[in-house]
């Protein structure tokens, strides 16, 4: 049937070219985002209410999740280690996945699923309530106003909430490793003290939550101030930023860490 | 244009694409005058609103307000126009994370410099207007559909405005936080020397308070009138609207094809 190949074909052609004209609209909303952000910059009270809805309300699913990870990577670590007798070494690989790794990555990820997605549909029900038209028809522009404050908050608040996740982790570790099991105190913390490279490990990781910050709440403001004015509009933007966002920390993690750490010892 | 008109709209054109919304459009809205634009769902009374706010770009003719072509207007000018007006959304379109208070002081934090113990005496007058002073405390999602209106409409009066808008601002509520609505409209108009913008369907109300009522119907102004006028008209479309009769100009039924051939039945069969 030549006729639904022809449509097949087409319907391709749509969905190709729709993608690429909404990466573009999505980078230009980003760079409007950023040349408008005077405003929360000088008025710095917007940010840090912000950053209370997703900073500080983010605390406790990244800071229980971070000392489980940390408990059962002190776990299997010793598992593994000990049948080569390098079971004070746990503390080494514990601190380095976490400040390499699953710091930025998981923090990243929850942060998505928490802070982006609540973005994401606070955003999308200002313009279904129509508080974004009444506030364009007041002449105050709702990028700088609204969307700024909520990128700012992000950015900042992404690199702390790794950090006290990576930092509960190895606390994790040590209390499956050395509290429950009894590793070597002395060797688990010095052993880790020796691996673990400020420069090389963890400004590293820093870069890589930054990058993750940016990414996740541009992801996560544009979904919200492009969603459809409508229940299903919202709520498929919020289901979109947290499969995006998840995508581009994975993929992302992978760039970065091609870069830094190529395999040099 | 006569001396005393605020809002002046000519030959105005609007199409979304093919379909065209708005055919030919000429109105004059002359200033301390509550003004309302009726037609049925989807007649491009909204779609009128949004150009007057220049929100949207006509295809052909304009709207002037006070002298000035709106859709030729940069975007800073058109931010300095939108200062002096302000539109009423049809529920009210409350920031839902900023207190009473704070949603009606929003202009006047964005807007001005104006200290803050000045910025409480103005917003609790304005509070005060609409008869919810002691509601200032109180979220958005702690109101009633009609207190969420007033609300609305001391926020859309905070820098004492021009010219507002209203986009249904009857719709759902009971009956008499509809007449508090009409009766406010009508009293904040006087007192402050604003024109008032009112587009409805509901006709009893907004016959009671408005002083020129323009009907819409397919784009087109069907007729107009003060309200005295449209109640005694004869034309058909007018009575039908006023009266809520079921047929007339508008048709009940969506157009379809014969009704018989619908159902498959050949004539003979029955």
């Amino acid at each position: 049937m030549p006729r639904r190949i022809v449509i097949g074909i087409r319907g391709v052609g749509h969905r190709v070219i729709d993608s690429i004209w909404r990466l573009g609209y999505a980078s230009r909303f980003f760079l409007l985002t950023l040349l408008k952000s005077g405003t929360s910059l000088r008025r710095f009270g917007l940010v840090i209410r912000e950053l209370y809805f997703t900073g500080v309300l983010s605390l406790i699913i990244i800071l229980v999740s971070g000392l489980f990870v940390g408990m059962v990577l002190g776990l299997q670590g010793y598992e593994t280690l000990q049948k080569y007798g390098a079971e004070s070494a746990v503390g080494t690989l514990v601190a380095l996945s976490l400040v390499r790794e699953l710091g930025p990555v998981v923090a990243a990820l929850l942060f998505a699923s928490r802070a982006g997605s609540a973005i994401t549909a606070e955003i999308g029900l200002m313009k279904a309530t129509e508080q974004l038209a009444a506030m364009e028809m007041m002449a105050v522009d709702p990028i700088a106003r609204v969307v700024a404050p909520r990128f700012w908050a992000g950015v900042i608040s992404m690199p702390f909430l790794a950090a006290l996740f990576s930092t509960i982790g190895v606390f994790g570790g040590y209390l499956v490793a050395v509290v429950v099991i009894g590793v070597d105190e002395g060797s688990f913390w010095s052993q880790m003290q020796n691996a673990v490279d400020f420069r090389y490990d963890i400004v590293n990781g820093i870069i890589k939550t930054c990058v993750f910050g940016v990414a996740v709440t541009a992801i996560a403001v544009f979904e919200g101030y492009d969603a459809s004015p409508t229940a299903e509009g919202v709520s498929g933007a919020t289901t979109r930023t947290v499969v995006t966002s998840s995508l581009a920390i994975l993929g992302l993690d992978f760039v970065l860490t091609s870069f830094m750490f190529r395999g040099m010892s | 244009m006569t001396p005393e008109a605020l809002v002046e709209i000519k030959g105005l054109n609007f199409s979304y694409g093919e379909r065209s919304i708005l055919k030919g459009i000429n109105m004059t809205m002359l200033r301390g005058k509550v003004i309302a634009i009726m037609g049925g769902s989807g007649s491009g009374k909204t779609t009128l609103l949004r150009l007057i706010g220049g929100a949207v770009t006509p295809s052909s003719g304009y709207v002037k307000i006070a002298g000035k072509v709106v859709h030729e207007l940069k975007r800073d000018d058109l931010f300095r126009m939108r200062r002096k007006m302000s539109m009423l959304f049809q529920f009210g379109a409350l920031f839902t994370d900023l207190s009473v208070f704070d949603n009606v002081a929003f202009q006047m934090r964005e807007h001005t410099d104006l200290p803050e113990p000045m910025i409480r005496d103005l917003v609790l007058m304005k509070l005060q207007a609409v008869g919810l002073r002691g509601a200032h405390d109180l979220m958005p999602a702690q109101l009633s559909g009609g207190m969420a209106r007033r609300v609305a409409l001391a926020r859309s009066i905070a820098l004492d405005p021009v010219l507002i808008m209203y986009d249904e601002p009857f719709t759902g509520l009971d009956p008499i936080s509809l007449s508090v609505i009409g009766n406010l409209i009508r009293r904040l108009t006087d007192a402050l020397g604003m024109t008032s913008l009112v587009v409805t369907h509901d006709v009893q109300e907004s016959l009671k308070i408005v002083d020129y009522v323009y009907f819409i119907s397919e784009g087109v102004i069907a007729a107009h009138g003060t309200p005295a006028e449209v109640r005694g008209s004869v034309a058909p479309f007018v009575h039908q609207f006023v009266h809520g009769e079921e047929d007339g100009p508008v048709s009940f039924h969506y157009p379809a094809e014969a009704y018989a051939s619908d159902l498959k039945l050949e004539t003979g069969f029955a």
